[in-house]
């Protein structure tokens, strides 16, 4: 262990989805103020992964340990209670790829919703708190606005202050540019940069591999429901040991060469 | 060659009236135990206890597949038989139909609540929102704001429905204008009345739902 206290610990982790075994023995630590990057091809389970750290998916077996809320799976599994579910989940932020706004709220309506009613917190101090986070993805202007008059990626910056209006420990991101036209990827890798700069301990999965490089202190490689490789980003991105690390990357990359960008 | 002769619906104006009022009243209340009803059933639908969701199936069903006739005229005359419950005619009739239309309601209901994306569910427990809550702001909403023509379609026939009150001689517009009929012998020009009566009211709802269904097909 190194000095730093781990902030999220998951240890010996296996989920299955009917015959499917998606997550097979997954240990993973994520320090404090720790940026964690999660590549893998479609289908390597890395999503799966990122949604057992807040229980959107429910693990089989394993332990998963975020902050100072553990919690057990396995054949003694206690049944999860709703409102313990809900109390650590307000605790993790998580921001999806399809964005997953609430259409029928306006922009400040969204950010304020759940520190309204989950949090309690007073209206007013929710709007101030709201819009500077707002603020910080460059998106106070457009609080009065739906949605769907937003483009895509400020639609995500919004979701991605939706989540902080919270405060979470940590933040979870589900492939977040990968519904973006290429052009608005940046904005929203912008934002995430700001928050890797705060101190803030996130994991990222992601198909932007010179973001994960630039971005992530430490690079998980998984396939098929196992990490195969795992380490320091620029090293295991630019000189990767196993070989299914090194196919996948040079769909994306050319290994070593660092000023290669990402055309996936 | 029979002689029409509207003049003599002059001298019933306050009966049909009254009977308007009743029905109007009667579509209101059990528009309003339908969609509780409704509500509750579907809620149930949904649940991930099989109890309750057999239970509500059940329900449902047996509203659903029977006669409303059958069910007033049950709910009126076979409930103190059986289980000793005694009703008013206007309590057996209120039950009744508020179940039918409660049946049909929670099947709008149930399709409104699953129609809307999953990653909505997703982002609001994600949020720390419990079921209930993420059900009562994040996902009802929607989906009333979707199912609202076809909740309105089925309130228009639950209008129509409330004339089958008048076997339990609830006074509602179909009973008075029986009673006009029989008393002027003039039973083609009232039921016309009442005709036009249902017309007149349905008519513009009609035109309002087709307008409402047209913008939010506009809208998506």
């Amino acid at each position: 262990m190194t000095a730093k206290a781990s902030m999220i610990e998951i240890a010996r982790l296996r989920k299955r989805f009917g015959q499917l075994e998606v997550l097979k023995d997954i240990n993973l630590q994520v320090e404090q103020g720790g940026v964690v990057a999660l590549l893998g091809p479609s289908g390597s389970g890395k999503s799966t992964l990122l949604r057992c750290m807040n229980l959107l998916v429910h693990p089989d077996d394993g332990t998963i340990r975020v902050g100072e809320t553990t919690f057990r799976f396995g054949r003694s599994m206690e049944q999860l209670k709703a409102k313990s579910l809900a109390a650590f989940r307000s605790r993790t932020g998580m921001v999806f790829q399809s964005f997953n706004l609430f259409p029928h709220m306006s922009v400040l309506g969204n950010v304020i919703e759940a520190p309204i009613h989950v949090k309690g917190l007073d209206r007013k101090i929710a709007i101030d708190q709201a819009m500077a986070q707002l603020e910080k993805v460059g998106l106070a202007d457009r609080a009065a606005q739906m949605p769907d008059t937003l483009s895509g990626g400020q639609k995500q910056r919004v979701a991605i202050a939706r989540a902080l209006a919270m405060e979470p420990e940590v933040m979870l991101f589900d492939e977040v540019t990968s519904a973006l036209d290429p052009e608005l990827v940046g904005e929203v890798l912008q934002a995430i940069q700001k928050l890797a700069a705060d101190g803030m301990t996130m994991v990222i999965v992601t198909h932007e591999i010179p973001f994960a490089r630039d971005v992530a202190d430490r690079v998980v490689f998984m396939r098929d429901g196992y990490v195969v490789e795992e380490g320091p980003a620029r090293e295991v991105i630019d000189t990767p040991r196993m070989d299914a690390t090194r196919t996948f990357l040079s769909h994306f990359h050319r290994v070593g060469d660092r000023t290669s960008t990402a055309t996936p | 060659m029979y002689e029409w002769d509207f003049s003599i619906l002059w001298g019933y104006r306050w009966l049909f009236l009254q009977g308007l009022g009743v029905t109007v009243a009667f579509t209101a209340a059990t528009i309003a135990g339908g969609l509780t009803i409704g509500m509750t059933a579907a809620i149930c639908l949904l649940s991930r206890f099989r109890i309750l969701r057999g239970i509500a199936l059940g329900f449902i069903e047996i509203f659903r597949c029977t006669p409303v006739l059958v069910q007033l005229i049950w709910c009126y005359y076979a409930l103190p038989m059986i289980a000793g419950i005694e009703m008013t005619p206007i309590t057996a009739s209120l039950l009744a139909l508020s179940c039918y239309g409660g049946s049909f309601y929670a099947e709008i209901i149930r399709g409104g609540i699953v129609s809307i994306d999953v990653g909505q569910s997703e982002a609001a427990s994600a949020l720390g929102m419990p079921p209930g809550l993420a059900m009562r702001r994040i996902i009802l909403p929607q989906a009333l704001r979707r199912m609202l023509p076809a909740l309105m379609n089925q309130s228009i026939l639950q209008f129509k429905n409330t004339s089958l009150v008048s076997v339990l001689a609830v006074p509602d517009l179909v009973y008075q204008g029986q009673i006009a009929a029989h008393d002027s012998f003039r039973p083609l020009e009232t039921y016309t009345a009442v005709a036009v009566a249902y017309f007149a009211i349905l008519f513009p709802l009609t035109l309002y739902v087709r307008s409402r269904e047209r913008r939010l097909g506009a809208a998506r």
